[in-house]
């Protein structure tokens, strides 16, 4: 979360780079070139090339140029596109989508508790229809795969969800939410009971032939039982972690800090909770997972890797530092050429344990 | 957007924290009240400016309001009345998030801007900490600012007429109104600060809109300084008089509502700088949002961060 700009630069302007071809198989790209001139160039080692060595990873049928996502729900592709190459995101997972519109719970919905904070956003979202309408047709210059973050109080709604988003070719893959702990009903109770989690998983895969993607709860006494489940009812890839159930209290007014009482926990005080859970999921499946909770750094990302991770997301970091993505690409890369790795694939469930 | 500020000068208002030291006058801060000046029969006295302090003292503890001086030449380009930026209280994890802090003051000449601030949890308190030569990590120009509406009267030949102006402020909520009546004073608007506070050493920046040729009323709780009671008392005598054009307010949710009533009953129309807990400042986690009247009436919520901070009064339901 370091920054080292001039004083008094100039914005940073979003910089087109082209998506590099990766052909189904071949998942050999370069990262992103250089970042170039201007103010930009006084990150440390912005002239990095990487020509040698490989970032690329696969989750199912998506390949991506480097294994750094954003996480549904704190990155806004619009505002950020001034700070943030889009297109050298690893892939941009949407914020969480249900079928109809939802106006979410009432404020506060942020409070900041110890190195993270709790959220209690409620899925405000404008639905799929706004999502077709107002934000997919803004995402035409967005060259790295799209993923659509879906939620549902029913099995029907996630079926219903999954099937009209099957034939959008805007969108990659589906990130099925199973997890969310701020809606009462559904959400967080489809990823609590592993044959729950099966029964909805299931109905998804059904309907939807692109890579599928489920994101787990930890909100659960063994996780890896439920990863079992969802890998069982088809899944591709497994995300995890979503935020913690946490809740906090002002002690002069007695109130919770919250105005939905509780919320989801995250930022750098869940990792190494996260950590432990991709640990425990990797010995349990053996489709790929994508790491996260309190991701800030190269370091952090490279610690869920090592723990058997094929990706990570970046979720809280966004907001305090919307840079946070590039900066832990760049890191990645460095890594790997001051350590002589050749592919950051040979990293993944590396943890000598 | 992404940058960092250097500090220039840094202000401190805070209690003496003994005799000894303020008989050394060792930079500590500390304000008597002084002249007192009338208008239109409300009371107004005045705070004294604040001293700027160079180095570290002892006596931190006590500091309850800090004003910073930063250059960034950029932010002073951009920035607009209401605007605000996310400010990184200090390197490392935690506190986690960025403060959301209202410009205070915009020098475009100079290529500064200013931040005011109440310390009041580790955030604020932190950022007290900081001395000129430091530097900020900040987030901005952020948000909807205030909008100056231009009456047109093109029959008098002159286009625009001079509006008279009515901030009105609740404590530390007078920070972004002095960039306010600086720009309104620049637009040649006739400029009332009505200000309000807890206790007289609550009440800052007045010499600052005195200096503009702003008219000040002053209001304090425990009646230590101007009106005894509430400053929308005299925003109501200010409105039964006539005197407002335009209401332009920043302050405690109570106060709001009540100025929001009033515009309202005189038809006046009045802009209020609301604040609610931020995740990002940016628009990205739907977390600082305040309910509106969205289209045919229906509730609906919107963004403090961008949509905000500042609101037209009948467009938002304040809680
Ligand atoms: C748009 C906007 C502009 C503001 N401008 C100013 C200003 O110019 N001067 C000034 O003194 N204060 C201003 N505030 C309030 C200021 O942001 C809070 O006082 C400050 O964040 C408190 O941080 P802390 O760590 O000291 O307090 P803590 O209570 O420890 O903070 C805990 C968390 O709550 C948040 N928080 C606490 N109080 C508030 C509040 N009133 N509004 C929003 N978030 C809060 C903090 O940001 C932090 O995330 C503004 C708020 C907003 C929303
Ligand atoms: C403000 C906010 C909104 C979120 N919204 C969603 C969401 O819509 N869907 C989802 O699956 N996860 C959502 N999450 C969870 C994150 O994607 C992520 O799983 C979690 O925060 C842990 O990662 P982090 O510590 O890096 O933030 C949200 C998190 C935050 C902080
Ligand atoms: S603070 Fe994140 S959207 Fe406003």
């Amino acid at each position: 979360m370091k920054r080292a700009k001039p004083l008094d630069s100039k914005p940073l302007t979003a910089r087109q780079v082209t998506s590099r071809g990766l052909g189904a198989g071949a998942p050999r790209l370069e990262a992103a070139g250089p970042f170039g001139n201007g103010p930009i160039s006084a990150l440390p080692n912005a002239n990095l090339t990487s020509e040698n060595k490989q970032v690329a990873v696969r989750i199912g049928d998506l390949f991506l140029q480097n294994p750094v996502l954003t996480a549904s729900g704190t990155f806004d592709p619009f505002t950020y596109a001034e700070l943030v190459d889009l297109n050298r995101l690893g892939a941009l997972v949407l914020k969480g989508l249900t079928l109809q519109p939802v106006l979410g719970n009432k404020p506060p919905r942020i409070a900041e508790t110890p190195a993270g904070l709790l959220n209690s956003i409620g899925f405000q979202n404008p639905g799929l229809e706004g999502l077709l309408r107002d934000i997919l047709p803004r995402l035409k210059d967005v060259t790295v795969p799209i993923i659509a973050n879906i939620s549902g109080d029913t099995e029907e709604e996630y079926e219903e969800l999954a099937s009209r988003l099957n034939h959008l070719p805007e969108v990659a893959a589906l990130e099925v939410n199973i997890s969310c702990p701020n809606v009462a009903r559904g959400g967080m109770v489809f990823g609590t009971d592993p044959e729950v989690a099966f029964s909805v998983v299931s109905r998804v895969r059904r309907v939807y032939h692109k890579t599928l993607i489920v994101k787990l709860s930890p909100n659960v006494t063994d996780i890896a039982a439920i990863a079992r489940r969802v890998e069982a009812a088809g899944a591709d890839a497994v995300s995890l972690i979503n935020t913690l159930l946490g809740m906090a209290i002002d002690v002069r007014t007695r109130r919770p800090r919250l105005g939905n009482v509780t919320g989801g926990l995250s930022g750098p005080a869940i990792r190494p909770v996260a950590v432990r859970m991709v640990w425990q999921v990797a010995r349990a499946v053996r489709i790929p997972i994508i790491g996260m909770g309190g991701i800030t750094s190269a370091e952090d990302a490279l610690e869920f890797l090592l723990a058997g991770a094929r990706a990570v997301g970046v979720g809280a970091a966004n907001l305090v530092d919307p840079r946070a993505t590039m900066e832990i690409i760049e890191g990645l890369e460095r890594f790997l050429e001051e350590e002589g790795i050749k592919d950051i694939n040979e990293l993944v469930g590396a943890v000598r344990v | 957007m992404d940058l960092l500020a250097r500090i220039e000068r840094r202000e401190e208002w805070g209690r003496v924290a003994s005799e000894k030291a303020q008989a050394a006058g060792d930079g500590f801060l500390w304000r008597t009240a002084d002249k007192s000046q009338g208008g239109r029969g409300l009371p107004a006295r005045e705070a004294t400016t604040p001293r700027p302090v160079p180095g570290r003292d002892e006596h931190r503890d006590g500091v309850l309001y800090v004003r910073l001086t930063l250059r960034a030449g950029e932010l002073a380009q951009q920035a607009e009345p209401g605007q605000f930026v996310m400010v990184k209280a200090d390197d490392g994890l935690d506190p986690f998030l960025r403060r959301p802090l209202s410009f205070h003051r915009i020098n475009q000449e100079r290529g500064e801007v200013q931040i005011l601030f109440q310390v009041k949890g580790r955030g604020t308190g932190l950022l007290a900490r900081r001395l000129p030569g430091d530097a900020l990590q900040l987030l901005g120009p952020l948000g909807r600012g205030f909008t100056l509406e231009q009456r047109m009267f093109p029959e008098n030949g002159a286009g625009t007429q001079r509006q008279r102006v009515v901030l009105v402020g609740g404590g530390i909520g007078v920070a972004p109104l002095l960039a306010l009546a600086e720009k309104a004073a620049r637009g040649g608007d006739e400029v009332l600060l009505l200000l309000g506070a807890r206790s007289r050493d609550d009440l800052l920046a007045v010499s600052d809109f005195r200096a503009l040729g702003a008219q000040v009323h002053l209001a304090t709780d425990d009646g230590s300084l101007g009106h005894h009671g509430l400053i929308t008392d005299l925003l109501d005598q200010v409105l039964r008089e006539d005197a407002a054009d335009a209401i332009y307010a920043c302050g405690p949710l109570p106060m709001l509502k009540k100025v929001a009533q009033l515009a309202d009953q005189f038809g006046r129309p009045a802009q209020l700088s609301l604040e609610e807990r931020m995740g990002c400042g940016l628009g990205a986690c739907i977390g600082c949002v305040v309910g509106t009247k969205g289209p045919g009436g229906q509730p609906t919520y919107k963004k403090v961060c961008q949509d905000g901070p500042v609101f037209p009064a009948q467009e938002v339901i304040l809680p």
